[in-house]
Formats: structure tokens, C-alpha cells, sequence
């Protein structure tokens, strides 16, 4: 018997009871779109990390306060009073691999505009940091090293800030209060979106010269951060030796003993992203794969109903001279067609809810040919398994027995 | 043709014909918990090419039994069962299923035919596992429905059949394939006389072309239209004959009042 014609025959068993099959391929339906989904968003947010990484320049590199354990994740950073400003300026003045440097504080802020109000991060330093995070303006311009010798009352905004205060006014040149002090907008920043990396909004941002941060909001003269760019790519891992040995020997720190500082490099950045966003990938879509099973257990179920009452068919059918293997092939391949159809549109499921899941966040949908192909053999191979005992099953009955079973 | 009662074995000049079906002491028991059950006890027969052969008995006697070890749906206890000289016992399932596919026509006790599936689907059942092309099971099947006089009813469902109607697509069904042997467990059980006498014509004209049948019946007005009548008690043969003056089923029709359909 062919196999067209055999899964003719699976088709019109299944369309005889729809409910009941349709019931069954949901659970396939629901593990398959899950784990689609998953994988889809999961590869679209590594993707994006990574554009995002390599957008901020790949000669960049971030000198961070706080200590660093030996796993690479950074503890309780910026709570330590270890990074000053002549430790900025002696990078660039004893790291030959240093291009630029650009110093940072952040702190948290209440903005007003008029009637409106947000709650945002306040980030100070100057004005090469846009260089260094090449960093583009849609609005206005940066704020001058004018103002951060003065600590000017001037501020560049995100565009998550803009659209929260300003609507369709212009913000340049407006007054805003930020911590009830009045500031005047200079600039808008070109959105960069939500960082997949970190999760959060980018552009839910101001940035006000490093001084005026320091004087008149956090009252503390300590960096959280500096920004370096390296003369090239190739010389990133030469500066980020020649900083940990330069602010190593500055702090006075023994050899052995755990800095008081960290220095990262993109490259490093990516890999760590992009091995959390793997692991957080996989993770998510082997919780989804549990679905999967009891989906297939679901099948099993069905197909053991299903073997039970047609036992005078199967007698029937062997008696008329179908073999064993005719049997089994019929029954394995309705439990097939069940999951199949199921993993099909799981797959038409998930790639909707991941389409809506990354427009949402502004991430690209990514799902590779490979990923459906897998979704496909592995219903296959979850009707295969669970139809494959109760197949076994209607094969070994007796024909007379089946029969006469009433 | 052959419309002569006369057994060819006794025909003087001719070779013997070819044993098809040769069972020696048949026995079959049922174990049914402690007491077994002996439906057959030592039933032997032998059955030449050509033969039309009925069995008779109380109800109980062991016919079924006995034609579901003819079919190889069944095996025996103890004994011998040679189908065209080849023992049974010996073969594999699959190829059981092949003889059971090709060679045996079988036609159940109680119809057996599947519900919410057409007649002609129905009696192409077979020949989706006998290697033959899907339009050429088709081809069959049509030919077997219309020999069987229901060329008119092949996308009727069974529960739309009466119950001669249905009988005869179970008829059509053991035929498609083509077998040299038909077995047929009460063909005629629960139909009318005129009806019953119809199917017996049927099986006379393909008996005819050279069928091999085997019949068990419960009425010997049936009986009378085989070449042969086997008689069961107790799960043995009691009596073997021959049937003189064998009526023709074709010329019996013509005296039966006509009234149904
Ligand atoms: N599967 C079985 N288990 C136990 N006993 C059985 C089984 N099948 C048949 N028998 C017994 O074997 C005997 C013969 O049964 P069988 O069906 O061959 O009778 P039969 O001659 O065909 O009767 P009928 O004319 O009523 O169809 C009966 O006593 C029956 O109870
Ligand atoms: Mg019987």
C-alpha cells in the first residue's frame, strides 16, 4: 500500500472524530509555537545586542568603579569612591593605545516641561563622549566644554525624554527643571531603542555636563564610569592592559589582590551578551519543549482510545490479508499526521507571536529556515514516539479476537 | 457448462483432481480458565479443485471454528491443515496474511462490513494490501459489486443497505482479489428464501468458472444447491455426501413469487 494512500486513510480516521483531534494536536500546537516563539525571540534579542555592540564602535572601552569577580560579572559597580577624574586624564596622557576619554556620573532625576513630568536617568559628562559612542544628533548639538568649565544649567536629551515632556513642541532651547533646578535643552539624541543586552531604553536618558552633575545634584566628585576609545581595533586589548596595570599601580593595588576597578573591551562585552542571551534561549525554549512531551503524551492517549474502539476494524483488516506491518504503518502514521499537522501550525503560531513579541520591542524577527525544519522533525519524531506503542499495540491483536470484540 | 451432479472424481478416464484443501484431525480447544472448551475434535476433510461443498450442524458444533482454521485465521490445536498441499503450520504470519489477501475469499458470520464507509470502499479493502494499482482495485471493485447485482449502490453507505444488500457487498469483498477459494460462514443466514436463492445462483456461476466454495449453512433448502454436504456434530464429521439432482438456483428463482425490491 502506498503511502499516499495510507495517510488518505489517517486523514479521514482523524476527520471522523475533529474535535478530539483538533483537542489532541493543541498541546502540539502550544509546545511548538512556545518553543518557536522562544527561539525566535531569543535569536532576534542576540542579534540586536549584537548590531548594538558593534554600532557603539568596536575600538571602545569602559572603565567601570567596583570589583570584578573571577565569573566576569561585575559586583555592586559604581558603589566604590575608587575612579577620579586625574585617573581619566592620566590615561590619556600614559596609554599611548588610548585615543579619547570621556569621564561619567550618573544619578536619577525628576524632569519637568509645563505641565509634565518623568522620572529618568541622568547620566553627567562631556562632550567627546557623543564622539566616542558616535552618537548623532537628530536635534540640536551637544553641550560645549564651555558649559562644563562653567557647569552650566544645559542638557542633551533622549528621545524617550522628548516624547514624554515635549510631544510636538521643539525642545531645543526650551527650559526644563530637572531636581527643581531650570535647564535649557541644547539637543536631541538620534533614538538607539531598548538594548537588548541590558533590557532597558536607551533613550530614556539626559546627559548635563559632568561638573554641573557633580556640584550642584550629586554632590560628589567621584566618576562611575570612563568611556575610552582605543587608536584601533587591534590596539583595544593593548589599552585595556595598559589602563588595568596604569589605574592598578595609581590605586596602589598588590598583585594578587582584586582591583577596585574594571576595564572592558567590546569584544568581551559581545561574548558575554551573547553567551547570556544563549543560555537564556536555550533555557527558555527547553521550558517550552515540556509542553512538547505532554503534548505527545496527549497523542498516545488518543491513539490507545482510538486502537480500542476500532479493534473489529484491525480484525477486520487482517483478516482480509493486512499484515502486521500494515497495521502498525496505518496507526503510526495517523499519530504522524496528528503531530505533524499540530507542529505545523504550532509553527504558524509562534512565528506570530514572535513577530509581535520582537515589532513590540523593535527587534528583528529572526527565525532561521533550520529552526522550522527542527520544529518539523521533531513533531514528527514526537508522533513516531508516543503513536509508536499503541500502533505496536492494534498490530499484535488476533484477528479472530478482534473480531468478535463487542 | 458443468450442470451435472455427477462427483468428477468418479468420472472414468479422468486424472484426479487437485486437493486444495486436505485437513487431518482437527482438534481445537478453548482454555477457559479452568475448563477447556473442545469445538473441534478430530474433523478431518479433504476438498479437490472445483468442489462446492456445504457444511451443516447444530448450532455449536464447531462449523466456525472449523472455517476460520480453513481461512488461516485461526490455527489448530492438534492436527494437520495442508492448503494446496502446503502445511500451514509451517508459515509465516505475513505470508498467512498473503493467502488470506489473495488466495481465500472469506465471508463472515455477521457482515463485517466498516460503517461510514461506501460499498465500494468497502469491498476495495482488499485490494489496498494485495500490490495492485489504486485504479486498478477500483476497476475490480466496481466489476465485484456489479456481479453481485450492485452496480447501482457503490457510494451507499451499509447502514443504507438491506440486510441481503450488505450480505452481498460482503460477497463482492471476498471476491475482489480474485481467490480460488471462497469460504462463506451463513451467507444466507437471516435473508429471505428469494434472496438466499439469488447468492446461491451467484455462487453456482462462479463455482462454475472453477471457484472452490465452502458454505456453511443452517437450512438444507441451501444445502441442496451444493455439490457436496458435510454434516458437523460435536465438532466431527458425521456424514459426507453427495448431492444427486442438484437444482439450479437460476431456475428456482423463476418459480419464486417476485415481490421484493
Ligand atoms: N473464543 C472462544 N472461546 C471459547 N469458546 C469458544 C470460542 N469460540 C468458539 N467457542 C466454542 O466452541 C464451540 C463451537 O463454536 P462455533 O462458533 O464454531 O459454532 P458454530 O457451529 O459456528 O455455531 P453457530 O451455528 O451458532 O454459528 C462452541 O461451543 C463455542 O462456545
Ligand atoms: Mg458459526
Amino acid at each position: 500500500m502506498d503511502l499516499f494512500a495510507i495517510i488518505r486513510i489517517a486523514m479521514r480516521a482523524l476527520a471522523r472524530n475533529k474535535m478530539r483531534s483538533v483537542l489532541t494536536m493543541l498541546g502540539i500546537i502550544i509546545g511548538v509555537g512556545a518553543v518557536i516563539a522562544m527561539l525566535g525571540v531569543g535569536q532576534g534579542a542576540r542579534q540586536t545586542m549584537q548590531e548594538q555592540i558593534q554600532a557603539m564602535g568596536s575600538n571602545l572601552l569602559f572603565v567601570g568603579a567596583g570589583t570584578v569577580t573571577r565569573s566576569g560579572m561585575h559586583m555592586g559597580w559604581g558603589s566604590t569612591k575608587s575612579l577620579i577624574y586625574d585617573d581619566m586624564l592620566a590615561i590619556l596622557r600614559e596609554c599611548p593605545a588610548a585615543h579619547a576619554v570621556a569621564p561619567g556620573s550618573s544619578s536619577s532625576g525628576q524632569v519637568v516641561f509645563g505641565n509634565d513630568n518623568w522620572a529618568t536617568r541622568l547620566n553627567g559628562t562631556e562632550p567627546q563622549y557623543f564622539d566616542i559612542r558616535s552618537w548623532p544628533f537628530l536635534e540640536g548639538s551637544a553641550f560645549t566644554q564651555n558649559d562644563v568649565e562653567m557647569s552650566a544649567n544645559v542638557a542633551v536629551i533622549g528621545e524617550t525624554v522628548r516624547k514624554n515632556l515635549f510631544g510636538a513642541t521643539d525642545p531645543v532651547g526650551q527650559t526644563i527643571r530637572i531636581n527643581n533646578l531650570p535647564f535649557r535643552v541644547t539637543g536631541v539624541l538620534v533614538p538607539k531603542g531598548t538594548s537588548a543586552a541590558m533590557g532597558d531604553d536607551q533613550d530614556d536618558i539626559i546627559l548635563v555636563p559632568l561638573t554641573t552633575l557633580q556640584k550642584k545634584i550629586t554632590g560628589q566628585p567621584w566618576l562611575r564610569w570612563i568611556m575610552v576609545s582605543a587608536v584601533s581595533r587591534q590596539s583595544s586589548y593593548a589599552a585595556q592592559q595598559q589602563i588595568t596595570s596604569l589605574l592598578r599601580d595609581r590605586h596602589r593595588i598588590r598583585a594578587g589582590d582584586d582591583a577596585d576597578f574594571f576595564v572592558r573591551n567590546l569584544a568581551d562585552m559581545a561574548d558575554v551578551a551573547d553567551e547570556a542571551g544563549r543560555v537564556m534561549t536555550l533555557l527558555l525554549a527547553s521550558i517550552a519543549s515540556v509542553s512538547l512531551i505532554v503534548g505527545g503524551i496527549g497523542i498516545m492517549n488518543i491513539m490507545l482510545v482510538s486502537v480500542t474502539e476500532r479493534t473489529r476494524e484491525i480484525g477486520l483488516r487482517m483478516a482480509i490479508g493486512a499484515t502486521e506491518g500494515n497495521v502498525q504503518q496505518q496507526f503510526l502514521i495517523e499519530a504522524v499526521v496528528l503531530s505533524l499537522m499540530g507542529g505545523i501550525t504550532g509553527i504558524i503560531f509562534g512565528l506570530g507571536a514572535s513577530y509581535v513579541i520582537t515589532q513590540t520591542l523593535g527587534w528583528p524577527v529572526l527565525i532561521s529556515p533550520l529552526v522550522i525544519a527542527i520544529a518539523v522533525v521533531f513533531s514528527m519524531a514526537v508522533g513516531v514516539f508516543f503513536g509508536f506503542y499503541p500502533a505496536r499495540k492494534a498490530a499484535q491483536m488476533d484477528p479472530i479476537e478482534a473480531l468478535r470484540y463487542e | 457448462m458443468a450442470t451435472t451432479s455427477q462427483p468428477e472424481a468418479s468420472l472414468p478416464g479422468t486424472k484426479d483432481p487437485e486437493t486444495v484443501i486436505l485437513a487431518e484431525e482437527i482438534h481445537k480447544y478453548y482454555e477457559l480458565g479452568e475448563t477447556r472448551v473442545h469445538a473441534l475434535r478430530g474433523a478431518t476433510v479433504k476438498i479437490a479443485r472445483g468442489e462446492f461443498v456445504t457444511i451443516m450442524g447444530a448450532s455449536g458444533s464447531g462449523k466456525s471454528t472449523f472455517m476460520n482454521i480453513l481461512g488461516c485465521l485461526d490455527k489448530p490445536s492438534t492436527g494437520r491443515y495442508l492448503l494446496e498441499g502446503v502445511d500451514v503450520s509451517s508459515l509465516a504470519k505475513k505470508e498467512l496474511a498473503a493467502i488470506r489477501n489473495r488466495k481465500i475469499g472469506f465471508v463472515f458470520q455477521g457482515f463485517n462490513l466498516l460503517s461510514r464507509t461506501t460499498a465500494l470502499e468497502n469491498v476495495e479493502l482488499p485490494t489496498l494490501y494485495a500490490h495492485i494499482s489504486k485504479a486498478e482495485g477500483e476497476k475490480r471493485s466496481r466489476e465485484a459489486l456489479a456481479l453481485v447485482g450492485l452496480g447501482d449502490r457503490v457510494a451507499h453507505f451499509p447502514s443504507q443497505l438491506s440486510g441481503g444488500q450488505q450480505q452481498r457487498v460482503a460477497i463482492a469483498r471476498a471476491l475482489v482479489n480474485r481467490p480460488s477459494i471462497l469460504l462463506a460462514d451463513e451467507p444466507t443466514g437471516n435473508l429471505d428464501s428469494r434472496t438466499s436463492v439469488e447468492i446461491m445462483d451467484i455462487f453456482q456461476k462462479l463455482n462454475d468458472e472453477g471457484l472452490t466454495i465452502v458454505l456453511v449453512t443452517h437450512e438444507p433448502d441451501i444445502a441442496q444447491f451444493a455439490k457436496r454436504s458435510i454434516q458437523f456434530r460435536d465438532g466431527k464429521i458425521r456424514r459426507d455426501d453427495r448431492n444427486q439432482n442438484r437444482p439450479l438456483a437460476s431456475e428456482v428463482i423463476k418459480n419464486l413469487p417476485k415481490l421484493e425490491d
